[in-house]
């Protein structure tokens, strides 16, 4: 399968990525490779297979419903790169 | 001094021949001078170390033994630390600050651990050749024109060069194992769930797998007891009784049957590593395990497969770095969507990008069948050949890469090139299964690594194996010639 810039900018939409267009072509042959190579897929007999998500096919574990995490907002809150008052600034959303 | 390894430390640390302030400040001088020509290091915690040291000679001093008191180590900059820069190779984390300790760091400091600092790596451990890094790539020790392998490239070129007597790493498609083999040291990825990923940046959460890397196999069986454990914050932790990796060293290999892959010997295998990992093999031979040819028909598929798998899991997982709880935040956006999307095509590197953008597509409405579920059910097909094989044999044995570490430079413009350097790792973490890495011989003055791979849980088989070949081999004791 090949890509085309503009196919990379669709995805880079998607996945929230801003790229150029000196960029996305070099994506975009990048990405035509991989995905040329993850086609050899296209051979595989998978009639009848069960699709593995976990390697030991575990079940999710269930906790019981408490609290058990103390208030660290603040400690937390350190990290953003813009916070106050408890809360995260982002530009404005609704005018 | 001697450079003992950390078995070997932490016996004369019991016989109070050294204390661990003097073995804490013997390995960050030996940081401080050498570090330069590998950069293994992205972060040297000298204050911390010391302060640790100071306080695990207290303990010593009161006959206290836990298993790692004292004895300094080195986290992957993949684990959070709390109070620590914890970059994860990568520019988006650049500013972060851990405010709590992953598990397996939090187990490590119980266990009495200094930790000296935290290694280098491939951003956000997506990469095989410790390139992708932010803070520039490592240099392998044996020649400083070649890569340490990735992602846990600094951890290996650390260990390997001596400057700290073991280091954590994480595997998700060889990243343990594969710089151990690079860099001539013995490095173990546990079974799927053995070790906790509470605190581990994550990448592709059904693959990753945090593990030991150190000279010998006695060194990484003590570093294990101390990581593995079940978790409550990690959901897909196994609920195991607690194991001592240590226990069964010993054992002899009479009767014990290995498997060659034939795939693993086939086309691509450079020919000179086939006669180096015949040689060694022929020293479990000799140690009285049996050899078996075996077949793993799928494992051709595994690198096409984990491709698909590894980035759909990854941009999921991160899709979490959004310029606006922790990270990387492009100066003056114009609007949320600006900042989402410039922060992080400021933040992410090429690799990444590429993932992401990969790991978007086959996740994508329309796609998803053609992409993900065939490639989840391939997934299985290769667990399969796996517990065919665990049928005939005990252990399967072949080596870790393909060829001898790659020139700086070499791969980094051809990924499906790279991502072919983990031909044989790979389908390991598909089926969930641990493997092994050691050192097994050198080509010239570069190390070559024997893979062993076990069944679930059988981590203590691996190092046993390791462990009997390393009584008879002295490949890894050997230290590169400018580190010495």
């Amino acid at each position: 399968m090949s890509l085309d810039s503009d196919a990379v900018r669709r995805i880079a939409h998607l996945a929230r990525l801003a790229v150029d267009d000196r960029e996305a072509e070099g994506f975009a042959s990048a990405l035509s490779d991989i995905f040329e190579f993850v086609e050899t897929l296209e051979g595989a007999d998978i009639a009848g297979v069960e699709p593995m998500a976990h390697p030991l096919d575990a079940e999710q574990r269930l906790r019981p419903d408490a609290v058990t995490e103390t208030d660290q907002r603040d400690r937390f809150q350190q990290s953003a790169p813009s916070a106050e008052g408890g809360l995260y600034l982002v530009p404005r959303v609704i005018e | 001094m001697k450079l003992e390894t950390l078995t070997g430390w932490r016996r004369r640390l019991r016989a109070r021949e050294i204390s661990s302030r003097e073995l804490t400040e013997l390995y960050l001088g030996r940081i401080a001078r050498l570090d330069a020509q590998l950069n293994s290091f992205i972060t040297v915690t000298d204050e911390l170390a010391l302060a640790a040291a100071d306080a695990a000679d207290e303990r010593l001093g009161r006959g206290e033994e836990t298993p790692l008191l004292g004895l300094p180590v080195a986290q992957k900059d993949i684990f959070c630390t709390e109070g620590v820069r914890t970059s994860c190779g990568s520019r988006m984390l650049d500013p972060f600050v851990a405010p709590y300790d992953a598990t397996v760091v939090a187990r490590m400091k119980a266990a009495g651990a200094v930790m000296l600092g935290k290694t280098n790596m491939d951003e956000f451990a997506m990469g095989s050749s410790n390139e992708t890094s932010f803070y520039g790539p490592v240099c392998n020790p044996w020649d400083p024109d070649r890569v340490p392998g990735g992602s846990s490239g600094g951890s290996a070129a650390a260990v390997a060069a001596r400057l700290v007597p073991a280091a954590t790493g994480t595997d998700t498609g060889g990243s343990i194992r594969q710089p151990a083999a690079f860099c001539g040291i013995t490095g173990l990825k546990p079974t799927y769930g053995r070790v906790s990923r509470y605190g581990m940046i994550a990448f592709a959460s059904s693959l990753d797998q945090g593990g030991p890397m150190a000279a010998t196999a006695e060194d990484c069986a003590l570093m294990l007891n101390a990581m593995a454990g079940f978790d409550p914050r990690d959901s897909t932790s196994v609920e195991r009784r607690a194991e001592d990796f240590s226990a069964d060293l010993e054992r002899d290999l009479k009767g014990l049957r290995i498997g060659l892959p034939r795939e693993f010997f086939g086309e691509g295998l450079d020919p000179e590593m086939r006669a180096a990992i015949e040689t060694a093999l022929a020293v479990l031979k000799d140690r009285g395990a049996i050899l078996v040819d075996i077949n793993l028909p799928n494992s051709g598929l595994s690198v096409p497969a984990y491709y698909v798998v590894a980035p759909a899991e990854c941009s999921s997982n991160l899709a979490r770095y959004d310029g606006v709880r922790f990270g990387h935040r492009c100066a003056d956006p114009l609007d949320l969507q600006d900042l989402y999307t410039r922060s992080r095509a400021e933040g992410f590197g090429a690799e990444v990008k590429r993932r992401i953008m990969i790991g978007t597509y086959v996740l994508s409405a329309g796609y998803y069948d053609a992409y993900y579920l065939k490639a989840q059910k391939v997934r299985r097909l290769i667990a399969d050949d796996f517990r065919r094989a665990f049928t005939e044999v005990d252990v399967i044995a072949g080596p870790t890469t393909p060829e001898l570490p790659f020139r700086l430079g070499e791969k980094s413009a051809d990924p499906v090139k790279m991502y072919l350097s983990d031909i044989y790792t790979i389908a390991v973490n598909l089926a969930g299964l641990p493997g092994l890495s050691m050192p097994a011989g050198t080509i010239g003055n570069l190390p070559v690594g024997l893979q062993l791979i076990g069944n679930y849980f059988d981590e203590a088989r691996l190092l046993n194996v390791a462990h009997q070949f390393q009584q008879d081999t002295d490949w890894h004791a050997r230290m590169p010639a400018a580190f010495v």
